[in-house]
């Protein structure tokens, strides 16, 4: 396998979109303006959360001036298949939750439109809706698979006869609640149909995907849609699949002929564009006196909505962690009247390590052993459960290095008993983990005739610096410097390209970038450097052919908090984050990967929930003053370090993905210093005072 | 949102004209509020009588040291006004601890005091709520009540008020400026507001033309100690869970007297005589405090999830006197 010479790599290269981004000439999906009259579009949502549509009255708001349109079910043209029933709009009168769209009003102005939409008149026939997950929901049943594609379950030895005989048993369980993806760009887009075809503007973590979707529904063939995202203000998974939002605009668009804006409102979105489902969890460990594991058994029970299954993977970090004879992981899921759950940040690892790692903290206090050491007694050689090598594992020095830093060594494991004047003070650690997956993408690469080289692929940056990083990766590869490169991302029209997610991006799209690079040195060999040149590069054979290995990144996650005694408010001090994580390509855009990450997960700690409303089902608190994600007074100095792991099995760039394992571990950390520094565990999420306050 | 009228009003007679003639004008501040409601649908003025320019828009000192301070005054000028964080820094730090440095830029005096309630309900035109909708129900008792009252709700509507400034204002015995229909008057700020009892739509005693122009503050000879203390859900930019502004004067560890008002406990700012009767002349300990919040406390009749605001608005309210006698 070939090892890049590092040059551009591993450097603090700038942004190369920073200048635009910071004066405001970058623009995002929602700022395009094609040269047709452009038109808004609203969503109408149902206030129903289980029914069916028996008529909209239309009239009322298509005498308001200035609107254009009002399409549903029964007016909207007939769409094709769709993989994701929740993107087939206006296609049937079923409503499978509130806030669904049940139409679209199409206006000269935003205003107008949103008007339009207020006084529409939508007659529902209402049925009982049901949307409370609980653990004996009777409708609770085994998926034939989680995540993207995981086992449902998985069971080695006897873990319950290990359970009954070991010296020491948890038997523990846990809640997540709903959390919802937020990114500071809502989810927009503008469409506009041109000879036969279909462009949009729009805000995605893949365009490749978004053009595929667009053309199956519209009945096109896949070069007769573009989907173009330069600029995309972050995803968090909720962009990785296309949502409701991408197919309303080109709806929209196709009715009335002209350009059609769609943006979703803030509050929209805690409906339309995903959420981590709830998760209830029960872990039981059985261990030996020393803290030696005999038993893991993992259970989770989530919601999925009965418009699709959507089965969180969350029991999968168990299969990884930690090394145990007898083991179990199991997934259960109850279809409510919800909307459908989708990614969000670490799906799986984030929920399921907080539960895994509180355990590991009530078990090392059960055992008496230090909750660093415990894990390392526990380290498996391979890994736990397909008995694979792993391409390389790092958390043993990542929880050396980072007790080192953050000052673990004088810790006294005592609960409750460290006062700073009305502050009681503790201390976390958690362990985090997440795979690293590499998924087939293509790539072009030309030497231009000013000495410049250009790198194509239908790659998305969402913020993240991708584009950078491929910028870095194609320079080391082209043995060039960075700034003679120009690579160009977010256009279906550019070589088909996997999406920005599970952290596979560099990893996937980095492949192809060097192997394009490598095509054209030779090609340049070939013809005596005589420019232009171009080659091309497919890397689904060698992704397909990669060897079997266990391949994951691992980090180690330190809190320390303060608990007022009189109010029982939580306030992080400290974050401090080491991680194994391959190669890092950037690690000044790396850094705010793990910052996010981390930041993320010390809200979904102290602060994120969906409030389900029971009498109305939908999530209640849609908006940023109800919704709490971390101010900046909330986030104390994060520290994040990395180990030098050099992993050539994985790809050319030796890298894992970062984009999601900071906010793994982080939330159980946080939980784990509460404890600490109070001797109240709190096992549902968010950490709120009401639990602290006495 | 349905279009309107947008004026601004000159001087006060203008602009009280301009109201009491329209069932359908109201009165702009900063708009921090009123426009998100008009976004929300929940507010559908047909016009918009803006105040924010009118000629209340200074702070001045009595003789007698008290407060005078213009409706139109900008929270963020209030709060940095010399006079205020030295004769009174409760209300400073109330005012520094609500919102954003963004929002108290443009938020008015007036429009903080007459901002409404933030029950998810209230802000939701697609479900029922007796304080929008009169007659529709509350559905926030049976449902999400975790940060709505525990003290002086009704059947009809356990909303809080969500003003920090307020709260201050209740403690510090502040008056307030009016110029109605009928000419000017003037109104306790603790009786501005009205319990919701069965009719839960109207938050005060106002009528829709009366305009605040100015908000008085008595001298108080102890308002340098005094400490508001904001409990909320992260460190900033959040509505209170429970906030508390007191101001104490203690003479050879007896109280001599003291202001208490609750925040985020009640539909008004809440404040808190039983706990000042229960004081005055009392020890200035900690157990005396603590008997002085129970004799507050012991009328709240808290909802199923909200029953931790107790033992929190009692701790807080102990813990800020025990501060302000050390301070
Ligand atoms: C995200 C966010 C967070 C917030 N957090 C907090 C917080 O933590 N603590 C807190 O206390 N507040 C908070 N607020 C609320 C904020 O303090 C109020 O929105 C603000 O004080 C309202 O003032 P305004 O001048 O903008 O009022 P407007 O929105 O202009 O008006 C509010 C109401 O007052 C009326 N009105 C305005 N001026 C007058 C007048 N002179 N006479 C008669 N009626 C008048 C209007 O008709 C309207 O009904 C927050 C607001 C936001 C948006
Ligand atoms: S508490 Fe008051 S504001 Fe909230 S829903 Fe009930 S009536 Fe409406």
């Amino acid at each position: 396998m070939t090892v890049t010479p590092t040059r551009a790599v591993g450097t603090d290269f700038d942004r190369v979109e920073a200048a635009e981004k910071v004066t405001g000439t970058a623009r995002y999906a929602y700022e395009h303006a094609p040269d047709r009259d452009t038109v808004y579009a609203v969503p109408v949502q149902s206030v129903i959360a289980r029914g069916e549509v028996v008529n909209v009255d239309t009239d009322g708001a298509l005498t308001l001036p200035g609107v254009i349109a009002a399409v549903w079910h029964g007016n909207a043209p007939r769409l094709g298949p769709a993989d994701d029933p929740e993107l087939a709009l206006f296609q049937s009168r079923r409503v499978a939750y509130r806030g669904q769209l049940v139409a679209g009003v199409i206006a000269e102005t935003l205003e107008t439109a949103r008007e339009a939409a207020r006084r529409l008149r939508v007659e529902y026939a209402q049925e009982p809706h049901d949307v409370v997950l609980r653990v004996d929901h009777p409708k609770m049943y085994k998926p034939s698979k989680v995540n993207p594609a995981y086992p449902t379950d998985t069971e080695y030895g006897d873990p319950d006869a290990a359970l009954e005989k070991a010296a020491v048993t948890v038997d523990l369980t846990y809640s997540t609640p709903a959390e919802h993806n937020n990114p500071m760009e809502p989810h927009a887009t503008v469409a506009v149909w041109e000879n036969d075809g279909l462009v949009v503007y729009d805000s995605n973590q893949g365009s490749s995907a978004v053009r595929d979707t667009l053309a199956g529904l519209f009945g096109l063939p896949p070069d007769a849609v573009r989907v173009i995202a330069p600029h995309v203000g972050g995803g968090f998974g909720s962009k990785g699949t296309p949502r409701p939002g991408v197919v309303l605009a080109a709806l929209a668009a196709k009715v009335t002929g002209r350009a059609v804006k769609v943006t979703m409102t803030r509050q929209q979105m805690f409906a339309l564009v995903g959420y981590r489902t709830p998760i209830i969890q029960r872990v039981r460990l059985g261990a030996d006196e020393d803290g030696t594991l005999r038993a893991i058994v993992h259970d989770a029970f989530e919601q999925t909505s009965t418009v699709q299954e959507f089965a969180e993977q969350t029991t999968t970090p168990t299969r990884i962690m930690y090394a145990a004879p007898n083991r179990r992981t199991t997934h259960r899921l109850a279809p409510l009247d919800v909307p459908t759950p989708s990614w969000m940040r670490a799906p799986g690892e984030c929920p399921g390590m907080f539960a895994l790692e509180s355990a590991m903290d009530e078990l090392a206090i059960a055992c008496g052993v230090d909750p660093i050491e415990l894990r390392i007694r526990n380290e498996p050689e391979t890994d736990p459960e397909s008995g694979l090598p792993f391409s390389s594992r790092n958390l043993v020095a990542c929880l050396r290095e980072g007790a080192a830093r953050f000052g673990w060594a004088d810790r006294d494991p005592a609960p409750g008993v460290r006062r700073e004047g009305r502050r009681l003070v503790g201390t976390g650690v958690a362990a985090a983990t997440y795979p690293a997956y590499r998924l087939p993408s293509r790539a072009t690469a030309r030497a231009e005739p000013d000495g410049g080289f250009t790198v194509r692929i239908a790659a998305a940056d969402i913020g993240t610096g991708a584009r950078t990083a491929l910028t870095q990766i194609a320079a080391d590869a082209l043995r060039t410097a960075p700034e003679r490169v120009r690579v160009e991302v977010g256009d279906s029209a550019l070589p088909t390209a996997s999406l920005a997610g599970g952290s596979s991006g560099t990893a996937s799209w980095g492949t192809a970038v060097v192997r394009a690079c490598e095509a054209l040195l030779r090609e340049l060999d070939r013809y005596g450097g005589r420019r232009p040149q171009e080659a091309a590069a497919d890397t689904t054979a060698e992704v397909e052919a990669a060897e079997r290995l266990s391949r994951h990144a691992f980090g180690a996650q330190f809190a320390e908090v303060g608990v007022d005694v009189d109010t029982g408010e939580v306030r992080v001090s400290r974050l401090l984050g080491v991680f194994g994580v391959g190669r890092v390509i950037n690690p000044k855009t790396a850094r705010s990967q793990f910052i996010g990450g981390m930041t993320m997960g010390l809200g979904m700690a102290l602060m994120e929930e969906g409030v389900m409303d029971v009498e109305f089902g939908d999530y209640l608190n849609h908006d940023f003053a109800q919704y709490h994600i971390p101010a900046c007074a909330d986030v104390p100095d994060i520290e994040v370090h990395w180990v030098d792991e050099v992993d050539d099995r994985l790809n050319p760039m030796g890298s894992k993905g970062i984009g999601e394992i900071g906010i793994v571990g982080t939330a159980a950390a946080v939980a784990n210093a509460v404890h600490h520094a109070t001797g109240v565990r709190v096992r549902d999420l968010p950490i709120r005072l009401d639990r602290l306050v006495g | 949102m349905r279009p309107f009228v947008y004026e601004r009003a000159e001087e006060a007679r203008s602009a009280v004209a301009a109201v009491a003639d329209r069932p359908d004008a109201m009165y702009l501040g900063g708009g921090t509020n009123l426009v998100d409601l008009m976004r929300l649908g929940v507010a559908e003025p047909a016009r918009l009588v803006d105040v924010s320019r009118l000629p209340y828009d200074t702070v001045g000192v009595r003789p007698d040291g008290a407060l005078r301070i213009g409706a139109a005054v900008r929270n963020s000028d209030l709060a940095a006004h010399p006079a205020v964080r030295r004769a009174h820094p409760l209300l400073a730090q109330a005012l520094l601890a609500g919102a954003s440095g963004q929002v108290r830029n443009m938020a008015t005096v007036g429009g903080n005091l007459l901002q409404r309630t933030r029950c998810a309900y209230f802000q939701d035109i697609t479900k029922p709520c007796n304080k929008r909708n009169p007659g529709s129900g509350c559905p926030a008792r049976e449902g999400d009540h975790r940060n709505l009252a525990i003290i002086g709700h009704s059947e009809a509507c356990v909303a809080t008020h969500p003003s920090d400034m307020a709260v201050a204002l209740a403690a510090l015995d502040a008056v307030v400026h009016l110029e109605g229909r009928d000419g000017p008057r003037t109104l306790p700020l603790t009786e501005l507001y009205r319990l919701p009892g069965d009719d839960p739509r109207r938050d005060t005693v106002l009528d829709p033309a009366d305009l605040i122009t100015e908000v008085t503050v008595p001298a108080l000879s102890f308002g340098g100690r005094s400490h508001y203390r904001k409990v909320r859900d992260r460190a900033s930019f959040a509505f209170a869970v429970v906030s508390v502004a007191a101001a104490l004067d203690v003479a050879g560890g007896v109280v001599r007297d003291c202001r208490i008002a609750f925040g985020a406990i009640a539909p008004v700012p809440w404040r808190a005589r039983r706990a000042e009767e229960a004081l005055r002349g009392a020890p200035a300990t900690e157990d005396a405090f603590a008997a002085a919040a129970r004799a507050e406390l012991g009328q709240a009749r808290p909802l199923r999830d909200n029953a931790f605001k107790v033992p929190l608005a009692r701790n807080l309210l102990v813990r800020t006197l025990t501060e302000l006698v050390v301070a």
